[in-house]
């Protein structure tokens, strides 16, 4: 009973902040708000860049998770907590480190300038940068748990049957864990759509350039506060959309069964 | 059979549930309690209505724009030391944040803002107890990198290309202040960003990531050796006066008012002239 009553206070906990965002938007204007210039150029930055992020998580993500899953050598729980670290650090953190890194006099950011003429910080690439960096992390600890939970005995039979190692992992491990690819990609995507302290850090706020949606809700916040809202909104129905879709989809919405 | 698996990255499993909960609950209870007491510390303190008094106490929070961060953090420190019993916190942040907050509900004794027009949202929403009170004036000066590498000596030289320029965005005092100076002196600029306050800007040159800024006067004075200032030629600068008031429903309104005449008395101007503020 009591247990009741407090699962019913902490889903009013997470409900209300929701409904007093719906009750706060002005709606007559919703559409025209959602619809200004401003808006759909940081939507657009926005879906761009997240889906660079995302592409880079699994492209250098997969090849992590599987030599995390499955190499043991000396120093992998530090190389792993090292990865992972982002998941933990506050993104404004992120950011300095980030500047640390890849800025101007950064250990990286220097010769990338002298060399190449590359520039990071306040460019696009540098959100993608931000994103990537606060958003791989998931897809790493998904796919690494899918690996680790694989019956490794099946890719053992593909190669006793004459299997490459690598037609081996394309034709039987990858499909095996295609729903935590697709579960890791997607949380890595929302947490790269989200981002923002790492992103006004490094890459700073610029419209068209870099400033993403959630810089954008930022702003409109002290200019526009009904702009602001209506932003808000949206990225809340898409984060939604994306959950409520994963959950059915990918992490296994049958195993869990009805509720007694 | 990966959908179990996929899952475990996300649940932990608590060891102690029981123990974990009673902690947890102990310490809620104890958040509470300090939550009574300082409800209590920041009742009406003290009777009189103005000049300084022995009798006032409590907590007294300020909202005070990001150039102020220096000065008002000494002059905090000066004001705990005439009136003992009171502490005071500083929220600093860009005024245009502030007065958001503020007409948000943030639970404020006094707001002192880098220019008027941030303060009027405020006087708008009808916060304030009284007319603001200017007590302070501020200019502008270009900021550089440490020793001005890229040789800027004019409003003008911030046009070039490749130089990186940040300001902040037109709502913060700052950013609508350096428009206006470019704006007088016929320069278009292309900002490589907009920080969310001047001392953002600051930081950004000061670290060598960005190349110059316009900031105030005093944040060239508060960098000291990290970064290089240059001078605005007084026909294109503009003079910025800080208002500052207390706000209606201040949870500590004796406190608040020896606030407001310890910064128009000696001592407080005094301290603001020692960070290069400007008579108001």
């Amino acid at each position: 009973m009591i247990a009741v009553l407090m699962a019913g206070i902490a889903v009013a906990f997470f409900a209300l902040p929701f409904f007093g965002l719906l009750w706060r938007v002005p709606w007559s204007e919703a559409w025209s708000l959602l619809t200004e210039p401003e808006s759909l150029e940081a939507l657009r930055l926005s879906v761009y860049c997240s889906l660079w992020a995302t592409a880079l998580a699994v492209v250098f993500g997969t090849p992590l998770a599987w030599v995390l899953a499955r190499y043991g050598f000396p120093g992998r729980r530090i190389v792993r907590a090292l990865c992972l670290l982002s998941l933990v650090l506050p993104p404004v953190v992120g950011g300095v480190a980030l500047f640390a890194a890849f800025g101007r006099r950064g250990l990286l950011g220097d010769p990338l300038f002298d060399w190449f003429g590359v520039r990071l910080p306040f460019s696009t690439a540098g959100v993608v940068l931000a994103q990537t960096f606060v958003g791989m992390p998931f897809f790493v600890l998904t796919v690494e748990a899918a690996l680790r939970g694989l019956d490794r005995r099946t890719e053992d039979a593909a190669r006793t049957l004459g299997a490459s190692p690598w037609y081996a992992f394309r034709r039987v491990t990858l499909p095996a864990i295609k729903p935590a690819l697709f579960a890791g990609a997607v949380l890595a995507w929302a947490r790269a759509f989200g981002e923002f302290g790492a992103t006004i850090t490094f890459a700073g706020n610029f419209p068209g350039r870099t400033r993403t949606l959630p810089l954008a809700v930022y702003l409109a916040l002290e200019s526009n506060p009904g702009q602001a809202l209506v932003l808000s909104v949206f990225m809340i129905a898409i984060s939604f959309a994306v959950i409520v879709g994963l959950r059915d989809r990918w992490l296994g919405g049958s195993g869990d069964g009805d509720p007694t | 059979m990966t959908g179990e698996s996929s899952t475990s990255a996300v649940a932990y499993r608590c060891p102690m549930p029981g123990i974990f909960i009673k902690r947890l609950l102990a310490c809620a209870a104890l958040a509470i309690g300090i939550g009574a007491i300082a409800g209590c510390g920041t009742g009406p303190g003290g009777d009189g209505d103005g000049t300084a008094t022995a009798g006032i106490s409590g907590y007294l929070s300020i909202s005070a724009a990001a150039s102020l961060q220096g000065a008002f953090t000494e002059m905090a420190a000066a004001f705990e030391d005439a009136h003992p019993k009171v502490s005071v916190s500083i929220n600093f942040g860009a005024s245009s944040t502030l007065a958001r907050q503020i007409i948000d509900g943030a639970p404020v004794d006094v707001f002192a803002s880098a220019d008027q027009a941030n303060m009027t949202e405020v006087v708008d929403a009808e916060l304030l107890r009284d007319i603001p009170t200017i007590f302070a004036t501020n200019s502008l000066e270009i900021i550089v990198r440490k020793g001005n590498p890229s040789g800027i000596d004019s409003l003008a030289d911030l046009a070039e290309t490749g130089l990186i320029y940040v300001t902040c965005a037109p709502e913060v005092p700052i950013g609508r202040y350096a428009a206006e100076s470019l704006l007088e002196a016929g320069v278009t600029v292309n900002p490589a960003s907009f920080e969310p306050d001047v001392k953002g800007i600051v930081t950004k040159v000061s670290s060598g990531e960005a190349d110059a800024g316009i900031v105030y006067r005093t944040d060239v004075l508060a960098a000291g050796e990290t970064a290089t200032g240059v001078a605005i030629p007084d026909q294109f600068n503009v003079r910025a006066t800080y208002p500052q008031a207390v706000l209606t429903g201040s949870p500590n309104e004796a406190a608040s008012s020896a606030w407001m005449s310890f910064i128009a008395g000696a001592e407080g101007q005094a301290i603001l002239r020692a960070y290069g503020f400007g008579q108001p």
